[in-house]
């Protein structure tokens, strides 16, 4: 514990990355712990079409490294370590990790989201034996096999497009009478064929033997349970923060998201938040980078006071 | 030591008849997960020389290996002690879930 470093961040997602790209630029030392691999939720992603700059579309972890590579131009460290404690409320700021501690004067929490599980019996247990929270990663090992999507949003719509070019059939389980994602998308799945919608309903139970057989999905009006007989269950029903290690210190809102501004302050001076952690309208790798961006300047504003 | 590329040819002599534990990461160029966990299981490798060996299965390449063992999501890696499955981990894993394994 030689260096206080004057900021550090958590996550190194596209908001830890810019923040961390943004604070060595302006001359702070920069640490920057990342308890796995670049990217976060982006690293998962096959192909991102959406962040500017990418005519052609980039592979979501090499744009994770180009990333980590801009801000390690500038100095900023990376250390791969996954932060198990937080004190946060002085002025010198702890971070614990299973090895070591860490000092910095300003944070920067950028621990992103994980996606939503469904939070039935077995479902942990039958991950990777029929459960998965990754269609374009798992899709091909249900070549014409039956599938059933969870979800009603972007992403459900999405694997389930993809799904219905490779499986024989797929259901698509959805809480509401109509998809949240765009219209034009729910005719590509009309066009598609083999997809059935199983609407207003959601999954009560998981079948299985040694692996995955099927489900019990209950319609929320009549009530009436459908045992559907698949091999897979894709699940895409949104996300939840990562904001369990600062609960307590760090005021959140009443789904887990970190209450900040767009200027990116806690409720804690000196701790910002960036990225899908944020209470904020829009979740985007581009929001992330900017979050990144104000956050690591609003770090240097509070440096300077 | 390098990591092995595993394949149905050599997978019984190199991950089942070896003296030490080998752990084995089953992955495909277009998973996103397997690209981030790739360099970890390589991190690994090197820190745990001689001590382990460590493989890599290409799914596209190799779907009997990936058939054999029952994955049916990647990232997965399989530990093998004595040419037994002697645990399974589905996702990426951090180094440190990996260092307990063993």
């Amino acid at each position: 514990m030689d260096e206080i470093f004057d900021l550090m961040i958590i996550g190194g997602g596209p908001a830890g990355y810019t923040a961390a790209l943004y604070g060595a630029r302006a001359g702070l030392s920069v640490g920057l712990l990342e308890k796995l691999a670049p990217g976060g939720q982006m690293g998962t992603t096959d192909m991102v079409d959406n962040y500017p700059g990418f005519p052609e579309g980039v592979n979501g972890f090499e744009l994770a490294m180009k990333m980590k590579a801009g801000a390690e131009r500038f100095g900023a460290k990376t250390i791969s370590a996954e932060a198990i404690a937080l004190e946060l409320s002085g002025d010198i700021k702890t971070l614990k990790t299973s090895r070591e501690t860490y000092t910095a004067r300003t944070v920067i929490l950028a621990t992103g989201a994980q996606p939503r599980e469904l939070g039935l019996p077995g479902e942990r247990e039958l991950r990777g034996r029929g459960i998965s929270y990754c269609a374009t990663c798992d899709g091909m090992f249900y070549r014409g096999k039956t599938v059933a999507v969870v979800g009603g949003g972007n992403t459900a719509v999405a694997d389930a497009l993809y799904l219905s070019r490779i499986c024989e059939k797929v259901y698509l389980i959805h809480r509401r009478d109509k998809l949240r994602a765009p219209q034009v998308q729910q005719q590509n799945l009309e066009k598609a064929g083999n997809v059935e919608f199983i609407w207003d309903s959601t999954v009560k139970e998981l079948l299985s033997e040694q692996r995955l057989s099927g489900l019990i999905a209950e319609n929320k009006h009549t009530l009436e349970r459908r045992e559907l007989r698949c091999d897979g269950v894709f699940v895409a029903v949104g996300q939840v923060p990562e904001t369990g290690l600062f609960k307590g210190q760090v005021e959140l809102d009443g789904s887990g998201y970190v209450v900040a501004g767009e200027d990116c302050r806690t409720s804690i001076p000196g701790v910002f938040a960036a990225g899908d952690l944020r209470a904020k309208p829009l979740r985007q790798i581009v929001t992330a980078a900017s979050d990144g961006a104000v956050a690591a300047t609003a770090a240097q504003e509070f440096l300077d006071m | 030591m390098a990591v092995l590329t595993l394949t149905k040819e050599n997978f019984e002599v190199e991950a089942l008849n070896s003296d030490i534990p080998v752990l084995v990461d089953f992955w495909a160029e277009w998973c996103g997960p397997c690209r981030m966990f790739s360099p970890i299981v390589d991190e690994f490798a090197e820190e745990n020389e001689g001590r382990v060996k460590v493989g890599k299965v290409n799914v596209d390449e190799q779907p009997e290996l990936a058939g054999q063992y029952g994955v049916m999501s990647i990232p997965t890696a399989i530990l093998f002690k004595n040419g037994e499955t002697a645990s399974t981990m589905v996702g990426v894993q951090p180094k440190s879930a990996l260092e307990e394994l063993i």
